[in-house]
């Protein structure tokens, strides 16, 4: 799809569209929709799938290194897992009428946004437990409620994530417990990675509700289904009995249980260090930033020998039934 | 009635070709759709498709097919497309009466 400027939506057209969504109707690719819903989706979706893609790198730092056989394959499943998390979203990306190539081109040269929790470093073993519980558990959260959203092919995406993401929160939280009930110096190695782990985890649901423009027209298209803020509260309910469980504490003193309102309350979130990592100030983005575009560097005569093979295949056969 | 995205090779670094996938759950079941991706070739697209969408044992069989070539029917033109059947109930059971006497059909 060109990059030309979207022309105004047909009112009628569009009225007709927010009738569907507000019955509860599923959107497929073909379907008439708003220039602003396609885009928006674009945007989301790509980005979505970028950070499936860069997800792979804070984890995969620890491949060669995890401490048993067990814990290694767990771990290249769920890398491997990722990437392949990112393929089915940028295939239902493509769906809008955008190549590849293009969401490649444009996360490539920084125009294009990816989750902000994969700017932080995976210092110790204990980070690759912690991020499988907290990173993947608030992507289940989020991706929970995607799996439902108005446009089908992301919401058929989402349930085949969901189904995988399990297994990533378990083997993550097994990896805590574990390290949890061991020598003092793992009991204090997964309580730092905890501690560092945590504030991040609860920005990766993004700005609060009256900072986040986006969110609204989200909701309003069925996109989402939940605010920033409820998901976030959500993923904090349901984390900190977890956390009790294995004796391990979560790093706010504001952190107390609410009789009223039947939710864990918990402290200001440091807006300035979030909008910091956005904006490319995180501890990782550079390094982040460069290891894909190696990677994707590197990966060039690949893509190019793969074609080339083929088309010699292609060549042959034509030959043979000539 | 137009193919649904097109497929033209991508000058200098190559996507490679979109190919659609099927996946057949279980014997005896029908192929289901279950998403698209890149390949250079068919050989290619199998391989791909079963890394991708059967990491977990998801199906017993697979195919690929280049999307370029998949037509499918235009949602606006639902109502005129699908309209031969709206009025004909005599294709089904319902239609037709069995006389009071008879229990079990």
């Amino acid at each position: 799809m060109s990059s030309d400027a979207p022309s105004p939506d047909d009112p009628k057209r569009t009225a007709e569209f927010e009738a569907r969504i507000a019955r509860g109707d599923v959107i497929e690719p073909k379907d008439w929709m708003p220039e602003r819903y396609r885009r928006q989706l674009i945007r989301m979706m790509s980005q979505h799938a970028h950070s499936e893609i860069v997800g792979m790198l804070p984890e995969g730092n620890w491949i060669t290194r995890a401490p048993s056989l067990r814990r290694k394959m767990s771990l290249l499943a769920k890398v491997q897992d990722e990437a392949g998390h990112g393929l089915y979203i940028y295939c239902g990306t493509e769906t809008l009428g955008v190549d590849r190539h293009e969401l490649l081109a444009d996360f490539l040269n920084g125009k294009a946004k990816y989750s902000s929790i994969f700017n932080y470093p995976t210092l110790t073993w204990a980070d690759v437990g912690v991020i499988g519980w907290f990173v993947d558990g608030a992507a289940i959260v989020n991706q929970t409620m995607l799996a439902k959203a108005s446009y089908g092919p992301y919401a058929r995406a989402m349930v085949r994530i969901c189904r995988e993401e399990n297994f990533h929160k378990r083997q993550g939280y097994e990896s805590v417990a574990t390290l949890a009930r061991g020598t003092p110096g793992q009991r204090a190695m997964v309580q730092d990675a905890v501690n560092r782990w945590w504030w991040p985890s609860l920005m990766m649901f993004g700005p609060n509700d009256k900072d986040s423009p986006n969110s609204a027209e989200l909701i309003r298209w069925g996109v989402k289904k939940k605010s920033n803020d409820e998901l976030r509260q959500r993923f904090v309910n349901l984390t900190v009995p977890q956390a009790q469980a294995v004796n391990l504490t979560l790093p706010d003193p504001d952190l107390r249980y609410n009789e009223a309102t039947g939710n864990w309350d918990f402290g200001q979130i440091d807006w300035d260090e979030f909008w910091a990592v956005v904006k490319g100030d995180g501890p990782c983005n550079r390094e982040r930033m460069a290891a894909r575009r190696k990677a994707h560097e590197e990966g060039a005569w690949v893509r190019a020998a793969a074609a080339a093979f083929a088309a010699k295949k292609r060549a042959a056969a034509a030959g043979a039934a000539a | 009635m137009t193919a649904t995205r097109s497929d033209d090779a991508v000058p200098g670094d190559s996507q490679w070709p979109l190919w659609e996938v099927f996946i057949q759950p279980e014997p005896g079941a029908p192929h289901e759709h279950c998403g698209s991706l890149h390949a250079v070739d068919a050989e290619q697209a199998l391989l791909n498709a079963r890394d991708v969408y059967a990491r977990r044992n998801e199906g017993v069989n697979l195919w690929v097919v280049p999307s370029q070539w998949i037509t499918g029917s235009t949602p606006e033109d639902v109502g005129p497309f699908f309209d031969p059947a709206n009025d004909k109930a005599y294709r089904h059971p319902q239609f037709y009466k069995t006389p009071r006497g008879v229990k079990v059909f």
